[in-house]
């Protein structure tokens, strides 16, 4: 029904930490960042830079987390090795 | 202990007996010897709590945002353009629903400059969602201050405890000050739930959307309300414990009266001594003091006033381009009432001009006598 | 009711001498009293007022007072300044003087004028400069015993807790200041 009666708790807006991985950011994407690992020197600016944390060092050289990578670009514009495109994203 | 003291003295004295933890004060006169005293009181032992300088008022709220969000007990005092200032943080911090307890003394705002007692500065927050108390005397600023904490943090809305400058914030009268034990009984500290804390880290104060804004608004609407039934509850503590009782309004020999003197603030004892003296001439005079403005206690007004009655609501405040705030309250509430009291709204006292007990009388005398037309708002002054 | 207008100069503590008056009335226990600034754009020398308030029951008025029954001038030099705006024939005006009462009183036609040699008495407990000597504990002192508002304990006490200064000089001239009155007088 359309009348709003009181909420029964105090409604606060308060986050628990992690919460915004519920906010899965790779729906924003439309290029992709690839990775020549052939050319990657492992110098980690790519991990350091990117601002969604989504770099990932499995090993000695980084992997992307494409579920929240929103392909800005950032470590493509760092990675001094230019070892990283971005690509245009591939239809469904 | 009774002490001799001015309305912000008063007002400082009642800080530090709350166990404030922090305050944060920006001067402007004639809120500045809040701080000052504060000051003094921190320096001599006597106020335990933190206090921050601030470069600004809206600074000056806005830290109490966070030390309020950390869980501490916060207090601030401020005046006409300070008060102004802060407006946007008046809605931050009724909205994170924190119970900031400040002292407004009011003042009118500029332009021109002018640094005496008027109510537009208080009144035009009135829709920030914060408590707001009109007080008549120092021992009020006092015991109000006292009180406003635990309704707050009951209620988890802000108070604004509300003097007239210099009429009660430079005045000196004697003050009952109760002692710190007595105070503590009736305000434990305060420990919220939830707060900003290293140790079970949150965020807070993150984007809503309509469907959880509309929730959180519908629920302050409701605690509001119900904010009225916390403030009888403290009063009677309060009374309890300290012998001494507070009323959202304050009726005086309005019961058979004919035509009821309506004013807020340290004026209303002038309106009760106008009532004594008509009364003495054979007039049914009285007078109603509004004491609680937010939430605005429309129901006690409702049954406290009877259709045969006239109002004259005394304004200390404008509305340009519509009327005095009080009248357009008082107007509102009674608007379903049937038959209600016709209500005249007078605008009296603005930038500090005073309200003698002639000019009451004056003013009851053009309600009473139907020589004004109750659509349109009265202007007066006392000639002197 | 008794209503008491104060005529002083910005710096004289013209506010605090109401203000120990209103000390004085609290601790003596009869009634009580406001002590109340008329609050201005201040500057040291310019003129200022204040007022009392005092009855035995409780004070509902904080308006300004238009018609006092007493003015108290603690710069004698301030005659010209409105100092019997609102007086009612009889009303009292006590001055802070050393001139003699008869042509203090020819300045006053119909009011009830008394003096106070506070000037002497201040600058005799090395209260404040020559030129300006800090009067105000001392003619507070005086309009006690005068209105017969406190006795001199409540007197002592007001300006030792008004005071941070001097205190004991100023209560010293407070008090010898209330012993010269020979004569209660009712405002």
């Amino acid at each position: 029904m359309p009348r709003l009666e009181p909420p029964q708790r105090l409604p606060r807006i308060i986050s628990s930490p992690g919460s915004t991985t519920f906010n899965r950011t790779s729906s924003w994407r439309n290029l992709v960042p690839r990775i020549d690992l052939a050319l990657c020197t492992g110098c980690l600016l790519c991990w350091k830079f990117c601002p969604e944390a989504c770099v990932g060092l499995p090993g000695p050289k980084p992997e992307i987390g494409m579920d929240y990578c929103k392909g800005c670009g950032v470590c493509a514009q760092e990675c001094p090795a230019e070892c990283i495109s971005m690509d245009q994203e591939a239809e469904a | 202990m009774k002490k001799v003291l001015t309305g912000n003295y008063a007002a400082a004295e009642a800080a530090a007996l709350a166990g404030v933890q922090v305050a944060s004060i920006y001067p402007i006169t004639p809120a500045t010897q809040i701080g000052e005293r504060l000051s003094e009181m921190s320096a001599e032992g006597s106020f335990g709590g933190r206090l921050i300088r601030v470069e600004s008022e809206h600074s000056a709220m806005a830290s109490l945002l966070g030390a309020a969000s950390a869980g501490a007990r916060t207090f601030t005092a401020t005046s006409s353009q300070g008060l102004a200032y802060m407006h946007e943080m008046l809605h931050w911090v009724s909205g994170a629903r924190l119970p900031v307890v400040m002292v407004d003394v009011n003042r009118a705002l500029a332009a021109p400059w002018n640094l005496w007692s008027d109510q537009s500065d208080s009144l035009s927050q009135r829709d920030t969602g914060w408590l707001q108390f009109y007080c008549a005397s120092s021992q009020e600023v006092l015991d109000t201050v006292l009180m406003a904490f635990k309704i707050s943090e009951k209620t988890f809305l802000p108070s604004m405890v509300v003097l007239d400058g210099f009429t009660l914030s430079h005045t000196y009268e004697p003050v009952d000050v109760p002692d710190e034990k007595a105070v503590r009984e009736f305000l434990p500290p305060w420990r919220p739930e939830s707060r900003l804390d290293t140790g079970a880290p949150a965020a807070f104060g993150s984007l809503a959307g309509a469907k959880d804004y509309i929730r959180l608004r519908r629920r302050m609407a409701y605690d509001m309300e119900q904010a009225l039934s916390v403030i009888d509850d403290v009063a009677k503590e309060f009374e309890r414990l300290f012998g001494r009782r507070y009323e959202p309004l304050a009726p005086y020999r309005a019961w058979d009266a004919d035509t009821v003197l309506v004013i807020a603030g340290a004026a209303a004892g002038a309106a009760e001594a106008a009532v004594d003296e008509l009364r003495r001439d054979g007039h049914r005079a009285g007078s109603l003091r509004l004491r609680v403005f937010r939430p605005f206690p429309a129901d006690a007004l409702r049954r406290m006033l009877h259709g045969g009655m006239r109002l004259a609501v005394v304004d200390r405040s404008f509305s340009q381009g519509s009327e005095g705030t009080f009248s357009q309250e008082i107007k509102a509430a009674l608007y379903s009432s049937s038959p209600k009291p016709v209500t005249t709204g007078f605008v009296a006292g603005l930038g500090g001009g005073d309200i003698t007990v002639d000019l009451l009388k004056e003013i009851w005398a053009e309600a009473h006598n139907g020589t004004v037309n109750p659509a349109e708002t009265v202007w007066m002054e006392d000639a002197r | 009711m008794l209503e008491i207008r104060f005529h002083g100069r910005g710096g004289q503590g013209t506010v605090l001498a109401a203000k120990i008056i209103s000390e004085a009335v609290l601790r003596g226990g009869t009634g009580q009293c406001l002590a109340i600034p008329e609050f201005g754009v201040e500057r040291r020398g310019a003129p200022v007022v204040a007022y009392a308030r005092i009855s035995d029951q409780g004070i509902k008025i904080r308006s300004k007072i238009y018609a006092p029954g007493a003015v108290v001038l603690l710069d004698p030099r301030l005659t010209g300044s409105g100092i019997t705006q609102g007086l009612s024939p009889g009303a009292l005006i006590i001055i802070n003087s050393e001139r003699d009462l008869k042509s203090l009183s020819q300045q006053f036609p119909g009011m009830r004028v008394r003096s106070v040699p506070a000037r002497r008495i201040a600058l005799k407990h090395g209260l404040g400069p020559k030129a300006t000597p800090l009067v105000n504990t001392t003619m507070a002192g005086a309009v006690c015993a005068m209105l017969d508002l406190a006795d001199r304990a409540a007197v002592a006490d007001a300006v030792a807790s008004s005071v941070p200064v001097k205190t004991r000089e100023n209560a010293e001239a407070a008090l010898e200041a209330f012993d010269l009155v020979e004569e209660k007088l009712y405002a």
